[in-house]
């Protein structure tokens, strides 16, 4: 690890509200997108990477109108924000950078100025009294650089007395610099790697199945059993959507092993699909209805095309947002559908199953049906806390009752492992802190604003490692997973901490050897 | 009829026409605003029947507020109640006969705009004391909370200090009310008081004093959390359903 450029911050044992600092991570700015990225995605893009487009100014004010209108959620946050300041601590980027923009709602009141300027009475006549903007370019570099400081987790919103969700303002802040050609470079490049190819780390058919075949020899070598990692089998039973890093990235890879090894001894058949070969759907990060949309369409045509009567999704956190609260509105996986659209998958899948299912979901069912069979000493040397993940936290849910996906990830993990503590209870649960690399933010141009955002999961981690001797770190999120893995060295913590929680599943699981 | 009866009577009748003109037009802007996708905060609850019981504790008892921070809840929660107190206490301006449970609130309503005050005070005060806070007020945010102290002050000021005519005052608003302009007395509290009330109904609908009807419009508050067993989709998102839209490539 390379010595950082900035300071990090040092853990004290309390996660402490800062004093504000003015500016101070004025200069922490992602790289912005080139023309050629923002096409493949459906926006314009200027001649050098972040130029704005001829006519930006009235092109943001007419897309923001659009998406006052089309958005409610944007048309009500925009009027009801008081400046109460309940969530002017909650935010880990402001908790670790002490920037006041980093504050839920002066993120919100960069927009909010604009709005007032040119969509409200009081703003348009009285602009100075309540705080209204004009659209100048310094506004628009504000935003940029904010709204790339935004992971969209949405802790604010848990605390807002009105439900302001900042994740919102920052979506549509994102799709309107899209559409004045001031895209990121790092998460609109991944978003067209996975409409052009199939997955964010635009790896071909060919490859994964190389990948896969290989992940087979590891297994058969290590356990004696041949488990499989099926590839676009048609007629499978399941088909499992998972983040592409799963494939390739440590410690991913494990969880992969997981999912293949409680697949195979609860006798499932099931498939992995080269079309719906990335469960992450950056579309989200960037607000944009119809990328999001679009690349949720190939789970859907993968699914009719193998004909699975259940989806499953691997352990990622703003994948499963995505699909447990928009796939049925985006493409019709789930139930309930009335139109031929999404009554044409949903009349394939088994109604018996949620659809999608989450993969914890999934294992814990097995587990409670008696139908895994686990030696939990060989998780004995992991003494593991478990971070739950912002979008799993506060935008789905797992199970049948509200609360749901903190409990079935616990209750897997206490399955197969003996030593387990949560972190304090003000940072688990709906209170959960964002590892600090989410909503787009998983790049290295961001890496001052990554390691001083994880500083409140930091100092709750360090807590628990100091009093009960942690050292695992249990995920369920593939950003998760990377940006830990690259964050907690600077706190002083080993990288082999971080790990998935099918990775627990994957070291106690006892799988039957085929007789010879 | 002296010039000021006819100046209020004006005044009352266009904030009232403001107030409700202005409200009634934000409101079929929340309704007929779709909300696209599916957004509650979760943990949500998963039947109609939990999202109102939700919504009422947000309400009633600001449960999100409570959970951020204890001294905001403290005075917000303070001053909304009791402002709620003072308004019920004020129908017996407006009702003749007075109905019996206004009557019952009087003592409560009075003693509440003590309540109302303070509450608004501590408010006022974190602007200023709270380095965030300070850092996100702007000088309406100011301005909103002397407007509703000058009113409570000026209220109480009547009440405790020095009375105005009250039963002129109810025959003036019961007069408003059919359209027969009684005399307004003229002590300068009262005036005060009106003038503030008025304009406080004329920036209602354009402020941010739109929380209250916007609350209620909150997509992360009044949701179901219902993705996997219904398909929420709203007018505009319909047409990817069918045509070229519907392809990944």
């Amino acid at each position: 690890m390379a010595a950082p450029q900035f300071e990090v911050p040092k853990l004290t044992g309390n996660i402490e509200i800062p004093a504000v600092k003015a500016d101070a991570s004025a200069h922490i700015k992602s790289f912005p997108a080139n023309a050629g990225i923002q096409e493949i995605i459906g926006f314009p893009g200027g001649a050098e990477p972040g130029e704005l487009v001829d006519g930006w100014h009235d092109k943001a004010i007419a897309k923001m109108g659009d998406l006052l209108g089309r958005y409610r959620s944007l048309q009500v946050f925009m009027d009801a924000c008081v400046h109460c300041g309940a969530c002017t601590d909650k935010c880990h980027y402001f908790i670790g950078t002490g920037d006041p923009k980093n504050m839920p709602v002066a993120r919100q009141e960069l927009m909010r100025s604009v709005y007032r300027r040119h969509f409200t009475f009081a703003g348009k006549y009285f602009p100075s009294l309540v705080g209204a903007k004009d659209l100048t370019k310094e506004v628009v570099e504000d935003w940029y650089k904010y709204y790339y400081q935004c992971s969209e987790c949405r802790r604010c919103s848990v605390f807002c007395p009105y439900g302001i969700d900042t994740a919102e303002v920052t979506m549509a802040g994102r799709e309107i610099l899209d559409t004045i050609g001031y895209g990121q470079k790092y998460t609109n490049e991944i978003m067209g790697k996975l409409h052009k190819i199939g997955n964010n780390l635009g790896l071909p058919g060919p490859a994964l199945q190389d990948t896969l075949e290989g992940l087979e020899e590891d297994m058969l070598d290590a356990t004696g059993v041949a488990v499989k990692l099926p590839l676009d089998v048609e007629g499978a039973e399941v088909l499992l959507v998972t983040p592409s890093a799963d494939f390739f990235a440590e410690p991913h890879v494990e969880s992969l092993m997981g999912y293949g090894k409680v697949f195979h001894a609860s006798g499932t058949s099931w498939t992995l699909s080269s079309k719906a070969s990335e469960a992450g759907n950056f579309g989200m990060f960037i607000g944009s209805y119809e990328n999001t949309r679009r690349a949720a369409m190939r789970i859907r045509e993968a699914a009719l095309e193998l004909g699975v009567k259940r989806i499953v999704v691997g352990e990622c956190g703003h994948a499963w947002r995505v699909a447990y609260s928009f796939w049925n509105t985006l493409v019709g996986v789930g139930a309930g559908g009335a139109d031929p659209f999404s009554i044409e998958l949903q009349k394939q899948l088994d109604p018996r199953y949620p659809a999608p299912q989450h993969i914890c979901e999934f294992t814990n069912d097995l587990i409670k049906q008696g139908k895994l069979k686990f030696d939990k000493s060989l998780n004995d040397h992991r003494v593991v806390t478990f971070h739950d993940s912002c979008n799993v936290a506060r935008g789905s849910r797992m199970g049948d009752i509200p609360g749901g996906q903190f409990i079935i990830p616990r209750e897997v993990i206490k399955a197969v492992v003996n030593n387990y503590h949560d972190m304090a209870e003000e940072t688990i649960g709906e209170s959960t802190f964002c590892c600090g690399g989410g909503g787009g933010l998983l790049t290295d141009d961001l890496l001052e604003l990554r390691v001083k955002g994880a500083l409140p999961r930091m100092e709750a981690l360090n807590n628990v490692v100091e009093e009960h001797k942690v050292n695992f770190l249990a995920l369920i999120c593939a950003i998760c997973k990377a940006q830990f893995n690259k964050v907690v060295p600077f706190y002083g913590f080993d990288m082999s901490m971080v790990g998935g929680v099918h990775q627990l599943v994957s070291t106690a699981i006892l799988l039957e050897k085929e007789e010879e | 009829m002296s010039f000021l009866t006819v100046l209020y009577a004006c005044v009352f009748y266009a904030a009232t026409a403001m107030l409700v003109g202005g409200l009634v037009a934000k409101i079929r802007c929340y309704a007929r605003t779709p909300a696209p996708l599916k957004i509650p905060t979760t943990p949500a609850p998963t039947t109609t029947g939990g999202v109102v019981l939700r919504m009422a504790r947000e309400v009633a008892l600001f449960e999100s507020l409570f959970k951020s921070n204890k001294w905001i809840w403290l005075f917000g929660w303070l001053f909304h109640v009791s402002l709620l107190l003072v308004l019920v206490r004020h129908l017996r301006y407006f009702t003749e006969p007075v109905w019996f449970w206004v009557s019952l609130a009087q003592p409560f309503g009075t003693y509440a705009g003590f309540a109302m005050v303070a509450g608004l005070g501590g408010l006022w005060a974190r602007r200023f004391l709270v380095d965030r806070v300070r850092y996100i007020s702007t000088p309406s945010d100011h301005l909103i909370l002397v407007l509703l102290i000058f009113i409570g002050t000026s209220g109480l000021g009547m009440r405790f200090i020095s009375h105005t005519d009250v039963v002129a005052v109810k025959a003036f608003f019961l007069g408003l009310m059919v359209f027969d302009l009684q005399p307004l007395p003229s002590d300068p509290a009262l005036l005060v008081h009106l003038g503030l009330v008025a304009l406080l109904m004329i920036i209602f609908p354009i402020s941010k004093l739109l929380h209250a009807p916007g609350i209620f419009f909150s997509p992360t508050r009044n949701q179901t959390d219902d993705s996997r067993e219904r398909r929420h989709i709203a007018p505009w998102a319909t047409k990817f359903d069918a045509g070229s839209g519907s392809k990944s490539e």
